[in-house]
């Protein structure tokens, strides 16, 4: 566990913070590469991160739901303090570029979901308390379930054959 | 430093304006943007109460991207404009902005005079080692055998050293980030601000498009083996035997910032021509 590495799970509280957190953090990252695929004039794949957005903003959501009362928004943003690395399940800035495709749009997606995955399967695994146990189980079966999706949405968007994607314009440098 | 004192908790994502930033997908100034407002946020500074200053470049657009108040000027100039804004307005927190050819090259020369007059201020260059914004020439910092179109054979030049620069002009905190770290580097960018004086980060974000090679920083750069020094010539010594991609804070200086007495203001017409009487 890398991400909040000082930082245990010790309540169900706590563990809904964060993973309400981590939902609203790849929110706001599928948010950015959105706007950035749009600003280099590339639609589908700026849509493709918005849907991608939209996902996970509903599984934050579906978290705020399942707290009830507990405020978590307010436990998030002090996780958020504390935080010394990405969440798992943002996707990876650096591993975007205005050549990509959806299939590596969806490569960084299956990525960032495999991250949260092995997060909720590792504070299930480490957890001493039952009801922690439990839930952050359930947290990691939804994450396999999105892992899941992912693949399947590779199906629709398979690796580009041949060549890697071509600029007619390409930066002169490189040239 | 006045400006920083402990408000209102503010979120990092309370410091980004509603502008989307215009860098391409995968550039490390994304990194660069979430380590401001990270460090804003450890700080609790107040938006309205810290400036962040740029010149022009790729790295420069950063100035709009944040709530905070903003200045984009002049090509090589931000050091002059946020040198002038502290010393007008000693209460705000300044933080400058470049790139390394906006700040070694056009702004070299007033690189060397903010070092040397030691304002309390943070002056951040992202460095790509590129132009990128107009397609790719070698910068100040480019390396002698970047060899492209633009450059056959390679430019030759041995690279300019910010750091060192730094240190012989009189810097008083200098430190190296490395950009795909970005929550170390809001960590430094804290440190540097919280410290007084002149404190220069060097901040290495590669340019994905025109040095794809940089991606290969990832793995290239590493902690700083030793803890920052308040020694001169022992900071020295690292900073020109290190290969460029030591990551920390390497010199803590003791001088004291710079700063005028504070002088009344002239408040009327009669008063202001009375200053410039001949």
């Amino acid at each position: 566990m890398t991400w909040l590495a000082s930082h245990a799970v010790t309540s169900l509280t706590e563990l809904l913070a964060v993973a309400y957190k981590i939902e609203v953090d790849a929110v706001e990252r599928y948010t950015v590469l959105a706007e950035s695929m749009k600003i280099h004039n590339n639609p589908g794949l700026a849509q493709l991160f918005r849907d991608l957005a939209n996902a996970e903003g509903m599984h934050a959501q579906e978290i705020r739901r399942r707290a009830g009362d507990v405020d978590v928004t307010a436990d998030a943003a002090r996780l958020g303090r504390l935080q010394d690395a990405d969440s798992p399940e943002e996707a990876e800035l650096d591993a975007a570029h205005y050549l990509m495709t959806p299939w590596h749009a969806l490569q960084m997606a299956l990525a960032a979901e495999q991250r949260a995955l092995e997060f909720f399967s590792s504070v299930a695994d480490s957890a001493d308390d039952p009801g922690i146990q439990s839930m952050a189980a359930q947290f990691a079966e939804e994450e396999a379930g999105h892992v899941e999706l992912v693949h399947r949405l590779l199906l629709q968007h398979p690796r580009p054959a041949g060549e890697a994607p071509w600029d007619p314009d390409p930066p002169r440098s490189q040239g | 430093m006045p400006a920083v004192e402990a408000r209102q908790a503010c979120r990092p994502a309370d410091y980004r304006s509603d502008i989307a930033p215009i860098w391409c997908p995968g550039c490390g100034d994304f990194h660069v943007l979430l380590s401001f407002t990270r460090a804003f946020a450890e700080l609790g500074l107040a938006p309205e109460d810290t400036v962040v200053v740029s010149g022009i470049g790729c790295s420069s657009r950063i100035s709009a991207y944040t709530r905070c108040y903003g200045f984009h000027g002049v090509h090589g100039r931000a050091l002059a404009v946020g040198a002038g804004l502290k010393v007008a307005r000693p209460d705000l927190t300044v933080v400058v902005a470049s790139g390394d050819g906006d700040g070694y090259s056009i702004g070299g020369n007033h690189f060397l005079h903010a070092c040397r007059r030691n304002i309390d201020m943070l002056y951040v260059v992202m460095d790509n080692r590129v132009y990128g914004m107009t397609k790719g020439q070698p910068s100040p910092t480019t390396e002698p055998d970047f060899d492209t179109a633009l450059t056959p054979g390679g430019t030759g030049m041995r690279p300019f050293h910010p750091l060192v620069v730094a240190l012989a002009s009189g810097a008083n905190f200098i430190a190296r980030a490395f950009s795909g770290a970005p929550y170390e580097t809001a960590g430094i960018l804290a440190e540097a601000i919280r410290h007084p004086g002149f404190s220069f980060v060097e901040v290495l974000s590669p340019c994905v498009t025109f040095r794809p090679d940089e991606k290969d920083w990832k793995g290239l750069v590493h902690a700083a083996p030793v803890a920052p020094t308040d020694d001169p010539a022992r900071a020295a010594r690292r900073i020109m035997t290190d290969d460029g991609f030591n990551i920390g804070i390497l010199y803590r200086g003791q001088r004291a910032p710079y700063q005028p007495p504070r002088t009344p203001l002239v408040s009327t017409l009669a008063d202001l021509e009375k200053e410039f009487e001949l």
